[in-house]
């Protein structure tokens, strides 16, 4: 069995829902905030974490019950896990695998984490647009303003 | 090119094309020979923030050149005060122009008003990012007083964090081959971007925390002010106030063509016992603000410089 698959087996299979693998370590937290996921009132949840992925050294994974993860919400996920891949669960087989992509460029996904920039100004209505300079490692930048941002923020500025 | 946001808009062969436009023009800058290539075109001026020399000089170019200029005023007299935005704003001085130039206390306004507005848009400087035109003016400056733009030592000094003029210059420096020393108190230092923009330029850059130790070696040395209005509180700004000082006695042992620039306004950083030397360059720096605006607003608007105009008396 190889270590991958070990990974996954360290929680049960889910019946119906989403499972994201290669979470980069220690992001898995930050994914579910992305997602909405808060504890109280969400669908049942299970996260493995800092297990060793062949790919990318240490990862996270995250199985979330009962929910099929939207494109959008998966456009939010590439900001912090650009290498995730995802699967829908539907009675405990993979119906659907889906790759995280990140293009050139991140539209009304997430704001300019820099406070001074023209589009933190109230009812600007152009789009706000992040570039994507390096994918790995990863880098973003304000079309705009031209900021790096600030990649432990991007959460808090995820629109 | 359509607008001008930053140096990277302009190619190095541009930048010696628009120099080269600049220095014809000059006795048109002078008011010695009336040459109206703008004529029939109109300015928008639009300045959010406080300015004296770039807005007078963007005006006195397009003035110079048969053109017209329509000024925003004092934003306090405007609709911003109403709560207009910056779009709205841009798209009805849009309909009302032919080039809009523009300074924003936000970084990326410029940007912003580009791909909003469908004239070509002047960064004439946003926040603390980028200010191209004053760069244009610094290396028609530095061209004329060494004769080249590659190859030079020049020292950035002041607040590096803040200053626009002192990004957008590092830029177009690296990109010509210059080395660049950032001089600076360690909390206005050189903003990340910047350096690894720098970086992939292949540009040779380092970092001192004393002016006195570089100067014997300059070429250029470029002061800047330490902007207090871009301090959030006066505490920070107070304790690097004053950081950095020339005066005519430092300059003893500088090589005899090094010029000492400064975007001004200055306040303490240049005594004004420097203004005697022949070192300082501050205020042709500041004339030279016309004729390189002159130029860039032909080549923003595609109107060629002719190759000759001397011919055409006043």
């Amino acid at each position: 069995m190889s270590s991958s698959e070990q990974s996954m087996r360290r929680v049960t299979a889910i019946r119906n829902g989403t499972v994201i693998d290669h979470v980069p370590a220690g992001q898995a937290l930050l994914a579910l905030q992305v997602f909405g996921v808060h504890g109280e009132n969400s669908n049942p949840v299970s996260l493995v974490m800092n297990v060793p992925s062949g790919k990318h050294g240490n990862k996270d994974i995250i199985k979330i019950e009962d929910r099929e993860l939207t494109q959008e919400e998966l456009d939010k996920l590439a900001l912090i896990a650009p290498h995730a891949s995802v699967s829908i669960i539907r009675n405990y087989s993979v119906a659907e695998k889906r790759n995280v992509q990140i293009g050139d460029e991140v539209v009304n996904v997430a704001k300019c984490s820099y406070s001074n920039c023209i589009t933190r100004g109230l009812r600007e209505p152009l789009s706000h647009r992040l570039k994507v300079v390096s994918k790995d490692p990863f880098e973003l930048r304000c079309h705009y303003c031209g900021r790096i941002q600030d990649l432990d923020s991007l959460v808090e500025n995820l629109i | 090119m359509r607008s001008l946001i930053t140096m990277d808009d302009l190619s190095n062969e541009e930048i010696n094309e628009i120099l080269d436009d600049a220095e014809r023009l000059m006795p048109v800058a002078k008011g010695d020979i009336y040459l109206p290539l703008l004529e029939g075109k109109i300015l928008g001026n639009m300045f959010f923030e406080p300015s004296t020399r770039t807005r007078m000089s963007f005006e006195t170019a397009m003035k110079r050149l048969g053109g017209e200029v329509l000024n925003l005023g004092a934003v306090a007299s405007s609709s911003v005060v109403k709560g207009e935005t910056l779009y709205d704003t841009i798209r009805m001085v849009d309909g009302y122009s032919d080039i809009i130039a523009l300074r924003h206390p936000r970084q990326g306004a410029a940007q912003y008003a580009s791909d909003a507005a469908n004239v070509p848009i002047a960064n004439a400087g946003d926040g603390a990012g980028h200010h191209p035109t004053q760069t244009m003016l610094d290396l028609f400056t530095i061209r004329q007083a060494h004769k080249t733009l590659q190859g030079l030592k020049v020292i950035l000094v002041g607040d590096l964090r803040y200053g626009r003029t002192v990004h957008s210059l590092s830029h177009a420096m690296a990109r010509l081959g210059c080395e660049l020393v950032f001089v600076s108190p360690e909390s206005l230092k050189m903003p990340k971007e910047i350096i690894k923009d720098l970086e992939n330029h292949g540009a040779e850059i380092s970092e001192s925390d004393s002016l006195a130790r570089e100067l014997e070696s300059a070429d250029v040395i470029y002061m800047t002010r330490i902007q207090k209005e871009r301090f959030p509180d006066e505490d920070e700004y107070k304790k690097v106030a004053g950081s950095f000082k020339l005066e005519a006695a430092d300059l003893a042992s500088c090589k005899e063509n090094m010029i000492v620039m400064h975007p001004l306004p200055r306040v303490d950083e240049i005594n004004p016992d420097v203004d005697k030397t022949t070192h300082a360059r501050y205020f042709e720096q500041a004339f030279n603000g016309v004729v390189t605006r002159m130029a860039l607003l032909c080549r923003m608007m595609k109107v060629e410089v002719p190759s000759k105009i001397n011919e055409v008396k006043k």
